[in-house]
């Protein structure tokens, strides 16, 4: 299959990528940016441990062909934090104890990013709808709700 | 060596319990300072920002990667192998087949020596045989995961089958009584049950069916390997990274310390991450082809190698006296296992230790299928034990019309039922006290189908959780004091997420004492002092003792080496206790030297000390197990038998807790996995073709964020004067019980008693 070269922003800063059309976006920000943080499991979209953002919209690597992301922002867990200085999100994370092995975290993060920005102030049953397709075999779940609710207020005390 | 064995158990039963190493309480059992507190991971940061390197991302110059074929029979011979074209596909490197595959000692099987990690001690990719469906034919290097992928898809195999024995059912005929089970005999008879239970006021007899289960850690098994001349060097993600190296050096002819495995981050393990084909396959072509190697098992290829939790056919048989204590206790069943496999799913144990009465008769029998051999998955044994007695309780209860608690306090023994040995630390009783108090269980209605809000049924239940303390033999740990007052300690232990480093890190701070920060705990690498693997709950404790004993011999060379000119000249090490950094008489506080002064003074850089843990002999001294009460709230609904978990409460006695967010997260991660084992998760073995199934997340349901309610955990928080700390381990004892409490709960709503997991709503319609 003929190669083809795209361009798109990585975590800010602007790539490009001599990729075959087959391609998904794990494999290319794996073999091409050594970036591992997207990490495939199921390998059909359904745990979420590959997330990704694509100009602001959480999607699933291991489906996403990478031909896709011509010309588009994405940002990866990598590029969450601002030189060093964790999100707000990450910080929840630590400091409610989310995870434990902390393979599917990244995802989780990105995810849970994405439903604060459409749900500020979520309950229990919002969360854990919201979180559903993020899957959590040291089932953290519990405390991924603590760390959510931390994240919000933290927002909030950011945008005050 | 039985027979020596057997000596030494009862030479240490008989002595004085000073006399033992630990006999006497561990002095921070008690002591509330950084054990307990719920210091947050110190992995955290790295975890949160993707940066935490697994098995598979570790980069070498030059990595080629490899694809495996699975065979698609059970039982027979390869007749075809047809790999040319495969061999002529783009960037291949090597096609190896039983033909050109190195030849290879099989590894030791687990418990056959201290170190052997084998899970089934098979040859590997030796002879054209097939011994199960889903055994790797061949595997392919190429330089891209994808052109590997590929080539493997252009093998061509044909076999000739043979006969294969994949029925349970047929294989259960011909079940048969292995030598031990796990070290433990297969059954115990004490006076003669059969006839006190047909004599008994009230029984039950009853027979209890659990499926396999796999682990499903979120990370796939993966290993990233390299030789340099006969030096090998292993990226893995494991649990035992000692007995790993030493099996590994067996299997390719190599001396142990030519063998480096470095596992720093595993991505869950649950007792899945061991030694398997893959890893030696991977290493075998690695030496073959000359280039560094990384395999990443596909889902469906962990399905297919590395095996879980195996199904059981177990009969609870209890009968009672009109005063609720028991007159028979009877557990006895089979599991499906191959031939050669350690793994039984040791469910008689509960059973063994539990309950008192006045007759008890446990047995377990084991079979000779064709299948892949079972690997250990979280509380092996008393996951679905615990099932199937506490059930069996909780019928017997209703039977007698009591209270399934009091029932449980009327038979709660004095000492352990079978060995006769004092329980080291057993407050069951209390933490069922407590856990009622807070879930509410005086609200519960014992007639079933007595509580309904519209379609749905409501229904309390509960059951006991239990797990034996370990603690394995064999560990060491080195401390290396640095002039600045920090300490690392370094031992080749595991962290799979359970928080080692975190709570060892707290620990040592503690017991040299020294601020949390100056110390840190380096571990997952066997070019460390020689640690345990990270199963049965052990690692803390077994890690907690090599501290205490690298911290005595600390003190002596620290006392040596301040001299006669410091405030601690004369004094010997148990006139000493660490403090603020530094040692200090133990009644006269001003008699104070730091770390950093007597190093300075010695002109010394570091003060590098080593030291065993001495042998577990507590575990022969006392019956030493962690226990919990599991409380559930489920809701059924009428119509379609839909089940919702909609509150769970579990109440533990795991000796002290060293750190409560680390502990929470283990309890509850736990209880988690024991909702999907009680309502969800299935492997299924196709019985005709020894095939699994669903070997993907999609058709093997695990809990998903929607399936989990509120949970709440609670623990007694007493030391067992005979741990190291006071603590037991966790890991286990969250998952056990739970099967149990969800069943009971289930029929408190519905009147309907399911005895074959997992509890789906085809079974309430």
């Amino acid at each position: 299959m003929t190669a083809r070269t795209i361009h798109f922003t990585l975590n800010g800063a602007p790539v490009t990528a001599d990729i075959k059309p087959h391609h998904n976006l794990v494999e290319l920000l794996q073999t091409h940016f050594g970036l591992t943080g997207a990490r495939e499991s199921c390998g059909q979209g359904l745990c979420g441990c590959c997330t990704v953002l694509v100009d602001g919209r959480a999607v699933s690597g291991c489906l996403f062909l990478a031909v896709r992301i011509d010309g588009t922002e994405v940002v990866t867990i990598e590029g969450l934090d601002a030189g060093g200085k964790l999100n707000p999100m990450q910080e929840a994370f630590v400091e409610t104890g989310a995870f434990q092995c902390g393979y599917c975290t990244p995802g989780f993060i990105l995810m849970a990013n994405q439903l604060l920005d459409a749900h500020p102030d979520p309950d229990d049953d919002q969360i854990r709808h919201y979180l559903s397709g993020n899957l959590c075999r040291c089932a953290a779940y519990p405390q991924i709700i603590d760390a959510v609710k931390l994240a919000a207020k933290k927002r909030k005390t950011i945008a005050a | 060596m039985s027979i020596i064995m057997d000596v030494m158990k009862t030479a240490v039963r008989l002595a004085p319990g000073s006399w033992l190493p630990g006999g006497t309480p561990d002095p921070l059992m008690n002591k509330h300072g950084l054990i307990g507190k719920p210091a947050s991971r110190i992995d955290g940061p790295l975890k949160v920002q993707g940066k935490a390197r697994f098995a598979a991302e570790v980069s070498l110059p030059g990595l080629v990667y490899a694809s495996l074929l699975y065979s698609t029979i059970a039982r027979g011979r390869i007749a075809t192998l047809e790999t040319a074209e495969a061999e002529a596909a783009p960037g291949v490197a090597l096609v190896m087949t039983y033909r050109n595959a190195p030849r290879m000692a099989p590894p030791p099987l687990m418990m056959s020596a201290p170190k052997a990690a084998g899970a089934s001690g098979l040859p590997i990719m030796q002879d054209a045989e097939i011994r199960w469906n889903g055994q790797p034919v061949a595997l392919v290097l190429a330089q891209t995961q994808e052109q590997a992928d590929h080539a493997v898809s252009l093998i061509r195999v044909t076999y000739a089958v043979a006969p294969a024995v994949t029925s349970f059912d047929a294989a259960k005929a011909k079940a048969r009584t292995p030598e031990n089970i796990l070290g433990e005999p297969s059954s115990i008879e004490i006076g003669d049950a059969e006839k006190a239970l047909k004599d008994a006021a009230f029984k039950v007899d009853l027979i209890y069916r659990t499926p396999r289960h796999n682990h499903n850690a979120i990370e796939l098994h993966a290993a990233t390997v390299a030789w340099n001349g006969d030096q090998l060097t292993v990226h893995d993600a494991t649990q035992m990274v000692n007995g790993t190296a030493w099996t590994l050096a067996q299997v390719f002819g190599v001396k142990e310390e030519q063998v480096r495995v470095l596992s720093p981050y595993v991505g869950g393990g649950f007792g899945g991450k061991g030694l398997g084909d893959h890893q030696i396959l991977a290493i075998a072509a690695s030496r073959l082809s000359g280039r560094p190697v990384r395999i990443l098992l596909s889902r469906e290829g962990v399905y297919r190698v590395v095996g879980g939790r195996t199904t059981t056919e177990q009969r609870v048989a209890l009968g009672a006296k009109p005063d609720g204590t028991l007159a028979a206790l009877i557990h006895t069943g089979v599991a499906a296992t191959p031939t050669r496999n350690v793994c039984p799913e040791q469910f008689s144990f509960p059973a063994r230790h539990l309950y008192a009465a006045n007759a008890i008769k446990v047995a377990q029998q084991v079979t000779d299928m064709d299948m892949l051999a079972n690997i250990f998955m979280r509380a092996p044994g008393e996951s679905v034990g615990t099932y199937a007695l506490e059930c069996a309780i909780d019928e017997l209860a209703e039977a007698m019309q009591l209270d399934p608690i009091e029932l449980r306090r009327r038979i709660e023994p004095e000492k352990d039922p079978t060995s006769g040995t004092p329980f080291s630390s057993r407050h069951l009783v209390e933490a069922y006290r407590h856990g009622a108090e807070r879930f509410g269980w005086d609200r519960r209605d014992p007639t079933p189908r007595s509580r309904r809000e519209g379609e749905w049924l409501i229904g309390m239940g509960c059951a006991t959780a239990t797990y034996p303390y370990y603690r394995m033999p064999g560990g060491a740990a080195r401390i290396r004091l640095t002039a600045d007052g920090r300490a690392i300690v370094q031992m080749a232990s595991h962290e799979m997420g359970m928080g080692t480093a975190t709570v060892q890190a707290q620990h040592a701070a503690e017991r040299l004492g020294l601020e949390y920060e100056k110390v840190s705990f380096e571990y997952g690498d066997t070019s460390l002092p020689s640690g345990t693997l990270a199963g049965g709950s052990s690692q803390t404790a077994s890690i907690a003792a090599a501290i205490i004993a690298v911290s005595e011999v600390l003190t002596k060379e620290l006392l040596k080496l301040a001299g006669n000119d410091s405030p601690l000249a004369g004094l010997k090490p148990d006139e000493v206790e660490a403090r603020d950094g530094g040692l200090c008489h133990v009644d006269e506080p001003g008699r104070f030297e730091s770390y950093v002064s007597i190093l300075k003074r010695a002109h010394r850089d570091e003060l590098v000390c080593e030291a065993e843990a001495p042998q577990p002999f507590e575990m022969w001294k006392y019956s030493m197990h962690s226990y919990g009460a599991q409380f559930c709230e489920v809701r059924v609904n009428a119509v379609t038998g839909e089940i919702r978990v909609s509150r769970f409460l579990g109440s533990f006695d795991c000796g002290r807790i060293l750190n409560a967010k680390t502990a929470t997260s283990q309890f509850k991660g736990g209880i988690i996995m024991g909702l999907g084992l009680a309502l969800s998760e299935e492997t299924l073995f196709d019985e005709r073709s020894g095939r699994i199934m669903n070997p993907s997340l999609a058709e093997y349901h695990v809990p998903v964020h929607m399936d989990v309610p509120a949970i709440e955990v609670i623990w007694t928080d007493i030391p067992d004067p005979h741990s190291p700390l006071g603590a037991h381990g966790i890991g286990e004892i969250g998952i056990t019980g739970v099967g149990a409490a969800v069943a009971n709960a289930v029929y408190n709503a519905t009147g309907k008693r399911i005895r074959e997991l997992p509890i789906t709503l085809d079974k309430l319609l």
